[in-house]
């Protein structure tokens, strides 16, 4: 609780840091101020209580997953630093926002009643569509901003409907009153529970950008600020799918089997999307955008296990994509910066002007591929054998032949730099991105080589 | 504690390697892959005096899902250590009269491979075998692509895909066989003492079986091979067929064969029939080769494919000639690819027509020449006939016309092989004013070394049968 309320504390601080006229001190304070509550949540590790008659719940759930958030949106504000830069006057806004998002996140982690979830998806909803369409100026911005917005709006309709016929069926919003219901009338749940439960499914189906839901994603990853698609891509797609999965896994558990065929079909039409679509994409935030698209694919192998208690498989592979994504952006966010342009071109020949950056790319690239010894691998690994586990054989076949599909359009952005001779771009170095960058990668390789304590974390 | 120190050697040299600069990182290389050779041989008498206790290291990496760790040891994985570590001190001294640029990363990836092979030959538990697996691929890789000669993205990517693949599917079986087993183990022992029902071991074989194939390659899993071998880098291609390849026909004995027994003895004759109908294939393919580099690798899909007949037969000669012919072909393809990279590198030309008198610029190099190619068309006396007499008679057990078409590839090896020499190496110089100096003392300590082990093989291939012939016997039950 504390920690949803003190994030909360630190937005408002930072809009009100801007009357005082100390931009410079913005960005360090909030990451001072996040690392702090980066140990405030640890603190409340197997405390279990909740609060507000019981609408916000703390778990060593909602605790690992808040570590996880708060610890990509300080590498986030890290990049920040740098990235805005240039655009010193809004940076309170900016940044205000983005510690909205986090605040939306960490509803989404702790809810125990469906209103919160809703507040929690509209908060962070909301200021994103604002970052997504932030740059005032880009055409392709402001497209982003208003397609996000028309569709996200479509899809929290579908969820308000959604809760509010469950409320009609059930006679409340509690996650276990719910729950309850479901097991005391198990012979006559009413129609309106399984309209409710299938409208509420649909709604995260959206946030998660599975297939057929997930049109928006590439144009909207595409025309965002890099730093808010290295946003979206890594904390946004992570809070989507721990809320997905606490509702699954929680509520409608015993109903589960009902959506099991609508969600199994999902994840193998994600998986062949996600992976196919990318092999022909040229930008490499387009490129990202499928390939969070099929890593939404394999994230739905766990869904669809989540009536085994999979969180763990959840928790480790939210964090070794979240990582590999990060370190990618840490290297393109001053390549794209320095080319002008977000193309996979502007990668060409890289390796021979900073070997270095060249072969932490790489190393992203590899660990989003799965290969080991990244924790990627290791991740892809544990899904499937849970997905076996649960007998779903021919998805967890085409989710192998998706990873070698994969394996090819990582590798595009690999040959880019090491076989295309050199374009004229300056790379410039900074402390900053180097630092989110190498810290990525050795976590990576911590946690694929260490797994124990990730995995079996719950 | 043994196997990990056999691991620890090449990693923390591959580390340390990306530190040094210029001719200090061959240096460097040379002599921990030399340290790593004198520590095999240490391995070597304590396996003989001692046996396997020694090796044994068994620990749990990860509680669920279930993963350990188990490193062991037996003759056949001792005999592959043995050849992977006498290898790359040839490789790593192959390259010493050549300019590399950046060698710290080119010798760096080298040892990382090395630690990677030796990582597979020793894995008994299928999930660290599998990682060491894929982990080899990547370091071959880079150096294919990075050190490579034209149109080497293209190639290294398809190799890339292809490999990478077939381990797909196979740990995708080994992940169905960790949900069928009763432990959740993919302990080799425990995998192959309660193979699971015969239902299902027919398409796991295909799952394994696909994955080896690509890897050793089996036709018509090949096409990536001959690119492959004619783009990489001369150290590289050695790598790839002299101990690459071996992954794939030690894992045909070491996992297929003992944990999908049922479905081996289902499919036995498709593959069998696979490899032989390679054998005649690529020794056909290799007559028309126009190219030398070409012609070496479509003459290594033969052998490979007499290796993996040998293997299908499922008899003990068929399995011990396997072993001594993986061994025997690992020294003499490594000699071969170099003796055409020096050919390449005095007189920048690779086809095979157009040259000759080579014998009278430098004889030496023409004698050791001739001797490499000697074994490898199985001369006897020479550890090629070993291992393909043993095959050929193992064939012979199964099916009597198989083996009469599998015996083709002495008579086609002798044919390309003796040809090529006496196109190239004999004759008079068609160049006009063709420079070619003889061995380089490094050049000659790695072709006297290979020349030397021809004949010891062959002469006394002894100690290889009986290391591996406890191993086998064991299979064949």
């Amino acid at each position: 609780m504390n920690t949803l309320i003190y994030t909360s504390i630190l937005g408002f601080l930072c809009m009100v840091l801007e009357i005082f006229n100390v931009r410079k001190l913005i960005v360090p304070l909030l990451v001072l101020g996040l690392a702090l509550i980066f140990g405030l949540n640890l603190n409340d590790w197997n405390s279990n209580q909740s609060f507000f008659n019981n609408m916000v719940r703390i778990d060593n759930f909602s605790v690992a997953f808040s570590g996880l958030a708060i610890f990509v949106t300080l590498l986030i504000f890290i990049l920040a630093t740098d990235y805005y830069a240039e655009d010193h006057n809004h940076i309170s806004d900016y940044m205000a926002i983005l510690t909205f998002i986090l605040v939306g996140a960490l509803m989404m982690f702790n809810f125990a009643n469906l209103t919160m979830l809703f507040l929690g998806i509209e908060t962070l909803s909301i200021a994103l569509y604002i970052m997504a369409g932030s740059k005032r100026f880009d055409i392709r911005s402001n497209e982003a901003g208003f397609k996000y917005f028309l569709m996200g709006s479509f899809a929290s309709g579908f969820l308000l409907f959604g809760i509010a016929l469950i409320f009609g069926a059930t006679g409340s919003f509690d996650l276990a009153k719910i729950a309850d219901y479901t097991i005391q009338n198990q012979q006559n749940i009413s129609p309106l529970f399984y309209t409710g439960m299938f409208l509420v499914v649909f709604a995260m189906l959206f946030k998660v950008s599975a297939a057929p839901f997930h049109f928006w994603a590439p144009d909207v990853y595409h025309g965002s600020p890099a730093l808010v698609t290295a946003y979206m891509s890594t904390l946004v797609k992570i809070a989507a799918f721990a809320a997905f999965y606490k509702l699954l896994s929680g509520t409608f558990f015993y109903t589960f089997e009902k959506v099991a065929p609508v969600l199994n079909a999902v994840a193998i039409l994600t998986l062949a999307v996600g992976n196919l679509m990318a092999l022909s994409q040229t930008n490499f935030k387009r490129l990202l955008a499928y390939s969070g698209i099929s890593h939404a694919g394999y994230l739905m192998l766990i869904i669809l296990t989540a009536k085994n208690q999979t969180a763990g498989a959840l928790f480790y592979y939210s964090l070794a994509y979240a990582l590999s994504t990060l370190a990618a952006f840490a290297v393109a966010i001053p390549v794209f910066k320095a080319a002008k342009s977000e193309d996979i071109d502007a990668f060409n020949g890289l390796a021979k002007k900073n070997p270095m950056h060249a072969a932490a790319l790489s190393m992203a690239m590899i660990g989003l591929a799965g290969i080991p010894p990244f924790a990627g691998f290791l991740g892809k690994y544990y899904i499937f054998t849970e997905a076996l586990q649960s007998d779903y054989f021919y998805t967890t076949l085409v989710a192998i032949f998706a990873s070698m599909i994969g394996v090819y359009y990582y590798f595009k952005v690999i040959l880019a730099m090491y076989s295309q001779p050199a374009n004229e771009v300056k790379m410039e170095q900074s402390f900053n991105y180097n630092l989110v960058l190498w810290v990525c990668l050795a976590l990576s390789i911590v946690f694929g080589i260490f797994p124990g304590p990730i995995l079996n974390i719950f | 504690m043994l196997s990990l120190t056999l691991l620890s050697i090449p990693l923390i040299a591959a580390i340390l390697l990306l530190f040094s600069r210029g001719n200090l990182s061959r240096n460097l290389a040379l002599v921990f892959t030399l340290v790593q050779l004198v520590f095999t041989v240490y391995a070597y008498t304590v396996f003989k005096n001692e046996g396997s206790q020694a090796f044994e290291f068994l620990a749990n990496w990860s509680v669920k899902p279930v993963l350990n760790i188990h490193f062991a040891m037996d003759g056949m994985s001792l005999v592959m250590i043995m050849l992977t570590n006498l290898l790359l001190p040839l490789i790593v001294l192959s390259g010493y009269n050549r300019e590399i640029e950046r060698p710290h990363i080119f010798y760096s990836l080298m040892l990382f491979m090395q630690f990677a092979l030796n990582g597979v030959f020793i894995s008994f538990d299928g999930f660290i075998y599998y990682i060491f697996w894929e982990l080899a691929l990547i370091p071959i890789y880079f150096i294919s692509f990075n050190w490579g000669g034209e149109n080497r993205a293209k190639v290294t990517l398809k190799f890339f895909i292809y490999t990478l693949a077939g381990s797909l599917l196979m740990l995708f079986a080994f992940l169905f066989l960790y949900n069928g087993s009763p432990a959740h183990s993919l302990d080799w022992a425990s995998l192959s003492s309660n193979p699971s029902c015969s239902c299902n071991q027919s398409w796991l074989f295909w799952m394994f079986f696909i994955a080896f194939a690509i890897k050793i390659p089996i036709i018509p899993f090949h096409t990536w091979q001959p690119d492959t071998y004619a783009t990489a880098p001369t150290q590289g291609t050695m790598l790839l067929s002299g101990i690459m390849l071996k992954m794939g026909t030690y894992s045909l004995l070491r996992w297929l064969l003992p944990i999908v027994p049922a479905g081996v003895a289902e499919w036995q004759y498709v593959a069998i029939t696979l490899s032989v109908i390679g054998i005649v294939y690529a020794s056909v393919i290799a007559i028309m080769q126009k190219d030398l580099k070409r012609l070496l690798a479509y003459s290594s899909i033969a052998h490979v494919g007499l290796i993996s007949a040998g293997i299908f037969a499922l008899n003990l000669s068929g399995f011990q000639g396997s072993v001594v012919q993986m061994f025997a072909h690992g020294v003499n393809v490594v000699g071969l690819f170099f003796c055409a990279d020096i050919i390449m590198n005095r007189t920048n030309h690779g086809e095979i027509e157009g040259l000759g008198g080579i014998r009278l610029l430098a004889p030496k190099f023409a004698t050791w020449f001739m001797i490499i190619i000697l074994g490898s068309v199985a001369l006897p006396l020479t550890n090629g006939f070993v291992g393909e007499f043993m095959l050929l008679f193992g064939v012979y057990q199964y099916n009597t016309w198989l083996a009469v078409f599998a015996g083709l590839t002495i008579i086609l090896g002798a044919v390309y092989m003796l040809r090529m020499y006496q196109k190239m190496v004999l004759g008079t110089a068609l160049k006009e004013n063709m420079v070619f100096p003889d061995l380089h003392w490094n050049e000659q300590i790695v072709l006297v070394t290979i020349g030397i082990l021809i004949f010891v093989m062959g002469i006394f291939p002894g100690p290889i049968l009986e290391l591996t012939e406890p191993v086998l016997k064991n299979l064949i039950k």
